[in-house]
């Protein structure tokens, strides 16, 4: 069997986090492949259920990252999104969605480095994890060929 | 009509089962979980509930999943490919532990399926179905099917009919089909000839509550009436009424895509949700639930018995029970009838 | 309940609301909503313990709405969901009156929505001992554990909706799972459909909740959703401190504090 490759969705912020992955990529720092980036004008847009959408469609990892608090270039949307994030990430851990496979931070447009780090360790700790299985057995195949009762 | 009676003990019935799973068929029964009793697929014997005037949600289910898939597709360079459920794959079911309403109410669903279109799927899921029902000897003011043509110990939709001869009493069983006939064929010791016995005094007394036909004649000149703003308004338009209900039948379709592949899935949809006949461009010819309430009245007492011969109730209570706001149908259903036009 | 029955008569005889919603005898030992609007059938409105079912649902229903101001026989927990309701703009003092019944049962009118909510602010939203005990069981389990767990509870679900159609702070004239452009959530009342919906519903009412369990009382398969908004009001209380409903306050999840905290973001 092939090694297991995760895949990452990663929801970054326009101002801050892609601008930040920009310059990990001018500053030819390498890192892991396994990243998908959505870029978002801000993470006050990026809704909860995307997160569950990504794992619909068989991700491994999530990644949520945007502006350091204060830094918003909307000046609030990340103080929005972080209320949002400790209530959806109680509920996810509460209904037994693995909270370990969704990594939250904050990357500045200066901090290329990090984003390297961030990336290059969630998909270490992915890769540790293995794939989402518990998620896509209920995402795969969700209707039973022959279902009833 | 000479039915073939049986005698079956209290203690074969666990023999029976074991029988039936040495068969390869798959047994649907009565199973109590949070208080509530369902039936789902039954292992072993031991854990089938008795105790139940009525189970939760009704049997339709093993011929009419809730969510069910109709066809897969995928789409690749050279275009689409469908393909469609292999009916190969759907097992011999036993269904244990029926009432009675909901045996006549496999007669009525069949009716809205085979209307024009033949549904295909059903009739396959159905006809690999063994129904065994079990009269009632217990009933509660919910109960009414005797004003709509069924009573507690009715043979109609049942391969056999066990009816309890008293408290813990041993099993008259009729043998109503072909169907039952070879069950008794593979467990034919089980199935002891037997003398008449008479099952009406095991059976639970309903009494008839209203005249179905007048109710029929009314609601073809009660379209505008007031009455149906007033019973409704309580209702909060959930659709719990339609999915325990035996002979609801209203389906949304669904398609579930991944990537280039998906499947059709059909799933139950209810009259009482207030998107069930929206349109695309916004109208809704039922737009407050009156109107709603008055379409699930009218479909099954008037437009079912108009176009299907039959009627859309069995009498089972269901709705009234399930309901959150206590919209009693048979209390409805008697104040049409006694309204005076 | 004579004095809810005389003043109801009395509002209704001199105009002051045009409908009166409360509680009447039901069928089989079930209470249920009555909507009085002539003064000679308030001796139908009954209340006892039976009366649970959270009225406060029906003040935004349409039908209801356009009949004209409204009174409402309002326990504690209805209270709560009409003040819930006040901060949300889904009614005001022009429409709605508030006919209180205490815990200890007794009758109490206020003037205005201000009124109840100072009434409201005197008793916490204490989630009971046993599902508490229930919160605490889930927490203990593994992550896999309360996977499982969810999945075989919400598995029955058949999504009839009862439980948005049951809860007052549901009333959006069109939910997140009827949209299907784009589909939020999988329409079929299959595992994924179930647990999208369910996780949806607990963050939508999320800071919203007063834990009234008109959803668990009305799901027809008993299934223990509540749960789901129990933790959520606890979280709310740990994270934000406490949570009492209030007409000016800003909507808990619509706002935030700079220094709010979390251990989690790196």
């Amino acid at each position: 069997m092939a090694e297991f490759e995760p895949k990452i969705v990663a929801f970054v912020c326009n101002w801050c986090t892609y601008a930040g992955a920009d310059l990990t990529g001018t500053s030819r720092i390498k890192y892991a492949s396994n990243v998908r980036i959505l870029r978002f004008p801000c993470t006050g847009r990026i809704d909860y259920m995307l997160l569950l959408k990504a794992f619909d469609e068989g991700a491994d990892g999530i990644i949520v990252s945007g502006c350091h608090p204060n830094d918003c270039h909307y000046t609030s949307g990340n103080f929005h999104a972080r209320r949002r994030w400790i209530m959806f990430r109680s509920l996810c851990d509460f209904t037994g969605i693995d909270t370990r496979r969704i990594k939250f931070s904050w990357v500045s447009a200066a901090e290329g480095a990090k984003w390297a780090d961030i990336v290059n360790t969630t998909v270490a700790s992915i890769r540790e994890l293995g794939p989402y299985t518990e998620y896509k057995i209920v995402a795969n195949n969700p209707v039973k060929e022959v279902s009833h009762g | 009509m000479n039915i073939d009676k049986r005698l079956v003990r209290k203690d074969s019935l666990e023999k029976l089962f074991d029988i039936l799973k040495q068969n390869s068929k798959t047994i649907y029964a009565p199973f109590s979980k949070n208080s509530k009793v369902s039936f789902r697929e039954a292992d072993s014997f031991s854990g089938i509930t008795t105790d139940y005037i009525q189970t939760t949600q009704s049997s339709k289910e093993v011929a009419f999943p809730r969510n069910e898939k109709i066809l897969n597709y995928s789409k690749d360079k050279e275009g689409m490919k469908v393909k469609g459920i292999d009916l190969n794959d759907i097992p011999e079911v036993v269904l244990w532990g029926v009432r009675p309403c909901d045996t006549m109410g496999i007669g009525e669903l069949s009716a809205i399926f085979n209307w024009d279109y033949k549904d295909e799927i059903y009739n396959n899921r159905l006809s690999r179905v063994t129904v065994f029902g079990f009269s009632c000897s217990k009933s509660d003011d919910y109960c009414f099917c005797t004003s709509v043509g069924g009573n507690p110990g009715n043979t109609q939709g049942s391969d056999i009919l066990f009816t309890q001869l008293g408290e813990n009493g041993d099993y008259l069983a009729e043998i109503l089909t072909d169907k039952g006939s070879s069950i008794v064929s593979i467990s034919s010791a089980l199935f002891e000839k037997t003398e008449n016995i008479e099952k009406e005094k095991f059976l639970a007394e309903v009494p008839a509550r209203f005249e179905r036909e007048e109710i029929r004649g009314k609601l073809e000149k009660f379209f505008d009436s007031q009455l149906w703003v007033e019973q409704s308004l309580k209702c909060i338009g959930c659709g719990a009424c339609a999915y325990v209900c035996p002979t609801c039948a209203c389906f949304d379709i669904q398609d579930e895509a991944h990537g280039k592949s998906g499947s059709r899935v059909r799933c139950w949809d209810s009259c009482g949700f207030s998107t069930f006949t929206l349109h695309t461009s916004g109208h809704n010819p039922r737009e407050v639930q009156s109107q709603r309430w008055r379409q699930r009245i009218m479909h099954k007492f008037l437009i079912m018995p108009d176009r299907l011969s039959v009627y859309g109730c069995t009498g089972c209570g269901r709705c009234s029970r399930a309901c959150p706001v206590d919209m009693n149908i048979l209390e409805h259903l008697i104040s049409i009838q006694e309204v005076s036009l | 309940m004579d004095d809810l029955r005389k003043r109801a008569k009395e509002l209704l005889e001199t105009s002051a609301v045009k409908v009166v919603i409360g509680y009447e005898q039901g069928t089989a030992n079930k209470t249920r909503a009555l909507f009085v609007e002539k003064a000679e059938d308030a001796d139908c409105l009954i209340f006892d313990s039976r009366c649970v079912q959270n009225l406060a649902t029906y003040v935004t229903k349409r039908e209801v709405k356009d009949k004209g101001k409204m009174a409402i026989t309002a326990t504690l927990p209805v209270m709560r969901s009409i003040i819930q309701l006040a901060s949300e703009f889904q009614v005001n003092d022009n429409n709605l009156l508030v006919l209180g019944i205490t815990p200890e049962s007794k009758l109490v009118e206020f003037k205005n929505l201000s009124e109840v909510e100072t009434f409201v602010h005197q008793y916490q939203i204490e989630i009971d001992a046993k599902n508490k005990e229930m919160l605490d069981k889930i927490a203990k389990m593994t992550q896999a554990e309360r996977w499982k767990f969810w999945i075989d509870e919400l598995s029955p679900c058949f999504k009839c909706y009862a439980c948005r159609a049951a809860c007052p702070m549901c009333y959006c004239h069109r939910c997140t799972v009827d949209f299907n452009q784009p589909q939020w959530i999988p329409v079929p009342s299959h595992e994924l459909g179930n647990l999208e919906w369910h996780i949806m519903r607990a963050i939508h009412l999320t800071g919203r909740c007063i834990d009234c369990d008109a959803c668990y009382n009305a799901c027809p398969l008993a299934i223990p959703i509540n749960l789901l908004t129990k933790r959520m009001l606890e979280d709310v209380k740990i994270n934000f401190g406490s949570y009492q409903p209030s007409i000016k306050a800003d909507h808990l999840m619509s706002t935030y504090k700079p220094d709010d905290k979390e251990n989690f973001i790196q």
